[in-house]
């Protein structure tokens, strides 16, 4: 097992120090962040960790990279304490942070992966190789020699991810890898990351805000809303039972009455004109793909632009409890 | 493995040398400052808490090679407030080395050579002039003083700058005491009061960093009467203040309470 935690939990002292957005009247006030999580992960799993803002997510994450100290709770991670054992640990996990680099601002990309290599120490033969792979399924050659500081977000990601990869851990944490990345971007770096972990066995963890993240990767979705898992299960059975229908978004040359009614749209639940007809949505259940709904509206009217959009992981929380978060 | 690193920081800095000249000299007169306030003082009186001009500027010159030394190597730590504020510092607990060492590594200010410099320049005319008792031993200690010197004064500065993972903002505290005892390690201990004596000697040891051995290089007892072999005593309160350092540094590692998201 490669992520073993049960009873998890950390508790933040609020108040004075600005730890969270507000401060309690009373003075200082202990909170629960992650308030007793259990989680089994098993080597070769793909796990997608979901949650909104201020779930538990990254707290937990940070626990289980040893960054953060769990106040209560059993957590072993590859078969080590995290908190006693952090660099042990870190020869074994890859963890990539979206909002943050774990290269070296002012070198060269290239440069950044000799550091990573001599942090790791890893045998020369083995590095090229892994680099040579990564370099070649991520594209990264022509920014190689450019410095860190000068790539997109979409580039240095790839950048990221590779050296995270570096010393085959057999564990890769990515914290929100794919956020504020365009599309491309996103669907390139879900790509290889099921590659990585279909091919080379390699486990992925991985938190996000982003559905189709976890649609294109992971077999397994844990929620977490307020610290706690509120479930725990396969990816189909999950969405099936509670994501809220997904909405095609058509831009119009001219407006098009004809699409008014519903007829010979089937799995549409829902449409709306917009702009004066030049607008139209349509929310339609998982019975239907888009394509077969932009083919449909296409042979009614001429389409100018389209835009699909998912049912937020906020949006499948709350269909979860099947009512509105507390406000605060 | 932090060499390609370091390496890679000083380059930079010498891709400028008119620049990093000027660093260096302004380095050079911040230390200098503190030559020039000593020598007024002697303008005035001609003995500073018992010691002549020459035996205070030699306290002057190693306390400030061990401080520049210690600056050159552990300033690093002034940047440890921005690392916690901004999460940057998640990114060294994942890696498989030291946190500390990673964040002294992270660059190499060799514009502090400049206090050295200046402290090695004061050194050679005060060996000409001040009254030492020449032995072999006084060589040994002339060249070890600042080095354990900048090994007592790094640890007083890891202990403090730790306070940061408490208050993040605790860099005014820290600096209280780094730059503080740039002051405090520079002249005889007999000119503080009395409790500041004993702070400075039991509890945060600045008096080892030079005031002490420079007592042995002198050949002179403690005028405070403590036991002659506190004057050859700072290589073994080197080794406990780093050892209470690093206790203070894990347990604030420990205590790290990341940033936001």
């Amino acid at each position: 097992m490669i992520v073993h935690a049960e009873g998890l939990r950390r508790e933040f002292v609020l108040g004075r120090r600005r730890m969270l957005r507000r401060t309690p009247p009373g003075g200082r006030r202990r909170v629960a962040a992650v308030d007793g999580i259990d989680l089994r992960i098993d080597a070769g799993e793909a796990v997608g960790f979901l949650g909104p803002n201020g779930a538990g997510k990254s707290t937990t994450i940070k626990m289980l990279t040893g960054i953060l100290v769990p106040t209560a709770g059993q957590l072993r991670v590859c078969g080590l304490d995290p908190v006693t054992q952090r660099r042990e640990l870190a020869r074994r996990i890859g963890v990539v942070f979206g909002q943050r680099s774990g290269l070296w601002w002012d070198l060269p990309l290239a440069d950044s992966f000799a550091l990573v290599r001599a942090i790791h120490r890893v045998p020369e033969a083995a590095y090229r190789a892994r680099l040579d792979r990564c370099v070649d399924v991520l594209g990264l050659s022509e920014f190689l020699a450019t410095p860190v500081r000068q790539l997109s977000l979409g580039q240095r990601m790839r950048g990221e991810i590779t050296a995270a990869l570096l010393h085959a851990p057999p564990l890769l944490v990515l914290d929100e890898p794919t956020v504020g990345l365009d599309l491309v971007s996103k669907e390139r770096l879900r790509a290889f990351l099921r590659e990585v972990n279909a091919q080379d066995g390699v486990t992925v963890l991985l938190t996000t805000h982003d559905l189709p993240d976890v649609e294109r990767l992971c077999r397994r979705v844990v929620v977490i809303d307020r610290g706690r898992v509120v479930a725990d299960s396969d990816l189909d059975a999950l969405r099936t039972r509670f994501a809220g229908p997904r909405e095609l978004v058509v831009d119009l040359v001219t407006p098009a009455p004809e699409l008014d009614g519903l007829d010979g749209l089937p799995g549409v639940t829902g449409t709306a004109a917009e702009a004066g007809g030049l607008r139209r949505r349509f929310a339609f259940g998982p019975e239907t793909s888009a394509a077969s709904l932009v083919a449909e509206v296409a042979r009614r009217a001429e389409i100018r632009d389209i835009t699909v959009l998912e049912p937020s992981i906020e949006d499948v929380v709350r269909t979860f409890y099947g009512a509105p978060r507390p406000a605060g | 493995m932090y060499r390609p690193l370091l390496a890679s920081r000083v380059r930079g800095q010498l891709a400028y040398p008119l620049s990093f000249g000027l660093d260096v000299l302004a380095q050079g007169i911040g230390q200098a400052i503190e030559l020039v306030v000593i020598l007024v003082l002697f303008g005035r009186v001609t003995s500073l808490g018992g010691f002549s001009a020459d035996e205070v500027l030699l306290i002057y010159a190693l306390a400030g090679i061990s401080f520049g030394l210690a600056d050159l190597v552990v300033g690093q730590l002034d940047e440890l407030p921005r690392w916690i504020r901004t999460g940057e510092l998640d990114v060294l607990m994942v890696r498989p080395l030291p946190v500390l060492a990673q964040l002294v590594t992270a660059d190499l200010q060799l514009r502090r050579l400049g206090r050295v410099l200046v402290g090695v320049a004061v050194l050679a005319v005060v060996l000409t002039r001040a009254p030492i008792a020449w032995s072999p031993l006084t060589v040994v200690l002339l060249v070890v003083t600042p080095l354990v010197g900048a090994v007592i004064i790094g640890a007083i500065w890891v202990a403090t700058c730790a306070v940061s993972f408490w208050v993040i903002e605790g860099r005014e505290l820290a600096n209280a005491f780094t730059y503080g005892s740039s002051l405090s390690t520079a002249y005889p201990l007999t000119v503080f009061a009395p409790w500041l004596r004993r702070l400075l000697t039991f509890v945060v040891p600045a008096a080892f960093v030079a005031y002490y051995p420079v007592l042995a290089i002198l050949g002179r007892p403690d005028p405070l009467g403590l036991p002659a072999g506190v004057r050859y005593a700072a290589p073994l309160v080197a080794v406990a203040a780093v050892a209470v350092a690093a206790l203070i540094w894990r347990a604030a590692v420990r205590h790290y309470q990341g940033a936001g998201s």
